[in-house]
């Protein structure tokens, strides 16, 4: 048997002020912790769900993202002939020729201008992407100036609700639709006939060509043939790769930020734990001496105050956690250096991410009581009991 | 002289307490003032922008080009003093990760406009006579250690194909602000090149970028400029260079919301660790209080002391936490390379950081000393164990 | 197994000095004395004439630098640092001057303490703290903190987690130095109770006559050398 818990847990509530400041700071550094894994995670969500199996993303070699990528006809009628193709409503391959271009739109409630993706789409691209569904209006006529957007576009850009028009390419365009993404980068750009916006644009070559393959598991086979192909320089991926590629450079900045500032901050808050568990073993060092004195190891002291650092810990993890999982509210905007393009995501807090945001406070808890705690073990019971 | 000794023995007398609290604080100010600096350097493109320089792109996005023929037009305008253009370039050297922003400009007028990127005359020579030569800024060729003769290989990414470049000048920044991270090459050779590889797009630049003789007529002039080309197949947007300059910034609003706000997260987490010492300290402390006061001292001297201890402390983290900012944000700007072009310490910087030292150590002696002025004398010496 | 003859504590040339910067100040030398199982005994003396260094010795909070020191059979000066706190926990009941109750625990709990350290189930401690503490006179106390009880209050429960744990001796370091006369006397009555009813052995330091008085026998120490037994 060792110290009871009521003893450590007691003391800790003795010292309301203190306990509150110590686990305050700890709590605002898990609050830092959690928000950046929620951010990343959302990140994540966001490209993983964009991709959809089976789905291939073809682009020209080494471009990086479907802006800076040209394909010419020919070549976009090779890849759409391809035998691992599914095949459609008519036996028409699933493949959409895709032009993909940034259109630099106006924020609502400011004149912050940014840019915005937008994408033609063929007559397979709601098709191929599952995920996608009308929130409200209704889908763009094939060869009219029509477009539909985003859900997040539609909050934050001016002229991007139903019924309103943009002007770009010498041509107005009339929104007819929202399109609900599911939270997929789908949900940041805005969709139109592929050919009306080449024209406006004055384009001859689509960006990217995007296919579902009968099978997922072909793709090796699909890939091998076209990258053989001497017509071609293209880069072939399975969107869900391509997606995650194309975010890479965000993901690794939030997650080398975030890591940094956690353990910049965590310094801070272990050395406000270190400083109350010393006074807590100051102030009870008579405490401590008569406890040894009816029989109390030197293990069972270390523990207890082991125990309370903990317990210190553990309080500043809920408050922390309880803190970011109010972010899952928010809703993060901004520019994804690699497409150039704006990209909303959400914070999305999960069980892993919430262990991990746990176990980091215990960490803090242990890190900052563990020298405290030595101390108070170490303590002569004699000179201990003298200390009153 | 007494009052001050007096502080500075009280707030020794807990060396191990003190010594911690004002270790808490130099890692929070140096935080602080490292964010700060990471803000100011997302800003320091607009910062270094000249007021008397205005950037053209193509209406709908800077993903657009404009046609070549636009110079002479703009050229011809009245209070404009020299125009030149420039292409985002995107190439990729050896991987991804070494990022550095490359431009195609035309060799002969681009750095008349640009007098902060100062370039020796000699090796200015170099580079207008050689087509596949390349003139980089000096954090760049520290960064990779490139030195003038050096072959610079870069993958197109827009462009496609590998461009194999010859180093032929070095810039040097003339003030701090000046981004020294760029590559330029002769927009001649980019063109002729895509033109013989049979491209459609030839003969397009990305942007204008013009001088004009008094800023005031920025606006102006502007709005000229697009309404020439109003109703044209590439409509034009025009704007001075900084407000060019802070659209991108804007376009990463959040994340720079986001650095600012956490670091004013980590002077409350500090806040919290000063609040603590002090309230500790003072709780300790109450039976010498009352002594005081039962000597004859007032609340405002009790307080003084408290509030004293605490400045002491933040003064002492501010002193070492700002002292340690500028190593520490040279070793930051050296690891980063060419990601933050500009990475300095601003004077502002510094008075933030002092300032919020301050502001720690007066909010953490706050409900101590309020606590000390009023404790009853007779209860104060009871509690003296 | 033991003859009744054999003192409950045995101790032989027994010394003790601490350090003080560069020098060893001798406390105790050379010390040999007997207690009888069943004694109420008081040690006297000055302050510094090593009583309370020779009630730490024999209850197994401090060790000796010489000389052998027995109790209950057991020679504790041979005894680990670990041995040493279940000895104590099995054999030695404490009594402080300033009570040492951890003001976070009730009555109850400080009194059920000791008890953890023992393989007791819940039910029995609980019939055993209720027990001690009515036999304190506390019956009516148990959920109360030491901060709601007075100065005599908080010794009875101290002096109940004392024999707690039914231990061989009773260790008392000035149990009334900070108590008014008449709390003094109810400690002092119920520690002869203790020793009459109960047979525990008591070992009371103080540097109080009137307490004193209670013991069946009184040693004075000097100078870290005791009298010669009256």
């Amino acid at each position: 048997m060792s110290v009871p818990l009521s003893y450590i847990w007691r003391n800790l509530a003795a010292r309301r002020l203190t306990t509150l400041l110590t686990a305050g700071g700890m709590a605002l550094v898990v609050f830092v912790f959690a928000t950046v894994l929620m951010l990343e995670e959302g990140l994540r969500v966001t490209l993983v769900e964009t991709g959809s199996p089976g789905n291939v993303v073809v682009t020209r070699r080494s471009a990086g993202t479907e802006v800076q990528s040209i394909i010419d006809r020919e070549q976009a009628a090779i890849v759409e002939s391809q035998p691992e193709i599914a095949l459609g409503e008519h036996g028409l391959q699933l493949a959409s020729k895709e032009t993909v271009v940034l259109i630099s739109l106006a924020k609502r409630g400011s004149d912050k201008a940014s840019n915005v993706l937008i994408r033609g789409v063929g007559s397979h691209g709601l098709e191929l992407r599952p995920q996608v569904s009308l929130l409200s209006g209704r889908m763009f006529r094939p060869g009219s100036t029509e477009i539909i957007a985003g859900k997040s576009v539609a909050e934050r850009y001016q002229g991007t609700g139903v019924g309103e028009t943009l002007r770009f390419g010498q041509r107005e365009w009339t929104v007819v639709g929202i399109m609900d993404a599911g939270r997929t980068g789908f949900d940041s750009e805005i969709w139109g006939d592929a050919d009306q916006l080449m024209q406006a644009f004055r384009r001859s070559v689509y960006s990217s060509v995007i296919v579902k393959l009968v099978d997922p598991d072909r793709f090796p086979e699909f890939r091998a043939r076209l990258e053989a192909d001497p017509r071609l320089t293209l880069d072939i991926k399975q969107e869900s790769v391509f997606y995650a590629e194309q975010s890479q450079l965000l993901a690794n900045f939030i997650s080398y930020l975030g890591m940094i500032l956690s353990i910049i901050f965590s310094i801070g808050a272990i050395i406000g734990a270190m400083i109350t568990m010393y006074a807590s073993v100051a102030n009870r060092a008579t405490e401590i001496g008569t406890l040894r004195a009816l029989g109390f190891r030197r293990a069972n002291i270390l523990a207890a105050f082991l125990v309370e650092a903990l317990m210190l810990g553990a309080a500043g993890g809920v408050a922390g956690l309880a803190l970011a999982s109010f972010m899952q509210f928010f809703t993060i905007s901004t520019m994804n250096w690699q497409s150039f393009s704006e990209l909303a995501f959400s914070f999305t807090l999960n069980g892993e991410i919430a262990a991990k945001s746990l176990a980091f406070a215990l960490v803090m808890g242990v890190a900052g009581g563990f020298l405290p705690a030595a101390r108070a073990a170490r303590l002569d019971i004699v000179d201990s009991l003298r200390a009153a | 002289m007494h009052f001050l000794k007096l502080i500075l023995r009280n707030a020794l007398r807990h060396r191990l307490r003190t010594g911690l609290t004002v270790l808490g604080l130099v890692v929070a100010i140096l935080a602080f003032g490292l964010l700060r600096t990471v803000v100011d350097a997302w800003y320091s493109g607009a910062e270094g922008a000249s007021a008397a320089r205005l950037v053209t792109r193509n209406a709908i996005s800077l993903v657009f080009p404009l046609p070549v023929s636009y110079r002479e037009r703009i050229r011809r305008m009245e209070g404009v003093t020299a125009i030149s253009y420039a292409n985002w370039f995107g190439g990729v050297y050896v991987t991804p990760k070494n990022f550095f922003p490359q431009f195609a400009v035309d060799a002969k007028t681009y750095f008349d406009l640009y007098p902060e990127y100062v370039i020796p005359p000699a090796e200015m020579k170099a580079f207008v006579i050689d087509r596949k030569g390349c003139v980089i800024g000096r954090k760049l060729a520290n960064t990779y250690g490139f030195k003038v003769g050096d072959a610079l290989p870069l993958r197109g990414t827009i462009y496609p194909g590998t461009w194999n470049f010859t180093v032929r000048a070095i810039y040097d920044g003339a003030q701090a602000s000046t981004d020294t991270s760029q590559l330029f090459f002769h927009w001649d050779y980019l063109n002729e090149t895509m033109k013989k590889a049979g491209a459609r797009k030839t003969d397009w630049v990305g942007v204008y970028v013009i001088e004009i003789s008094d800023p005031d007529n920025a606006a102006q002039i502007s709005t000229e400029v697009d309404a020439m080309f109003r109703n044209s197949l590439a409509e034009t947007l025009t704007e001075t260079e900084k407000a060019f300059q802070l659209g991108f910034v804007s376009m990463t609003e959040a994340i720079v919301v986001a650095i600012r706000i956490v670091s004013f997260l980590v002077i409350f987490i500090i806040l919290a660790v000063m609040a603590n010492t002090m309230a500790m300290t003072a709780r300790e402390r109450i039976a010498e209080y009352a002594t005081l006061k039962a000597l004859g001292f007032g609340p405002a001297f009790l307080a003084g002391l408290i509030y004293g201890e605490s400045l002491a402390i933040a003064l002492a983290g501010a002193v070492l936490g700002i002292a340690l900012t500028f190593p520490v944000a040279h070793g930051f700007s050296k690891q980063v390379g060419t990601l933050f072009p500009v990475f300095g310490v601003s004077p502002e910087t510094i008075w933030m950081q002092a300032a919020a030292a301050a502001a720690v150590g007066v909010a953490a002696a706050a409900l101590p000393a309020f606590r000390a002025a009023r404790v009853p004398i007779v209860e104060g010496l009871r509690s003296m164990g | 197994m033991e003859s009744p003859a054999e003192p409950i504590v045995r101790i032989r040339n027994l010394t003790k000095s601490y350090r003080r910067g560069e020098q060893r100040v001798p406390v105790l030398t050379n010390i040999s004395f007997d207690i009888a199982a069943g004694e109420f005994i008081a040690l006297m003396g000055p302050s510094g004439s090593g009583k309370s260094t020779l009630l730490n010795l024999i209850a197994g909070i401090d060790k000796p630098d010489g000389g052998s020191l027995t109790v209950n059979g057991t020679d504790i000066a041979t005894l680990s640092e670990a041995e040493l706190a279940d000895w104590r926990a099995a054999n030695v009941g404490f009594i402080f001057q300033f009570y040492n109750l951890m003001p976070v625990l009730t009555a109850f709990e400080n009194v059920e303490l000791p008890l953890l350290l023992t393989s007791l189930a819940r039910g029995e401690r609980q019939a055993r703290v209720d027990l001690a503490l009515s036999m304190v006179g506390l019956a009516d106390r148990t959920t109360h903190y030491p901060s709601e009880l007075s100065g005599g209050q908080q010794q009875r429960v101290a002096i109940a987690r004392a024999f707690i744990t039914d231990p061989v001796i009773l260790v008392a370091d000035e149990p009334t130095g900070d108590l008014d006369r008449a709390s003094a006397n109810d400690i002092l009555a119920l520690l002869e109770r203790l020793n009459a009813e109960l047979g525990k052995t008591i070992i009371m330091v103080t540097h109080d006559p009137h307490a004193a008085r209670s013991a069946h026998a009184i040693r004075h120490l000097e100078k870290g050398e005791l009298d010669v037994a009256p």
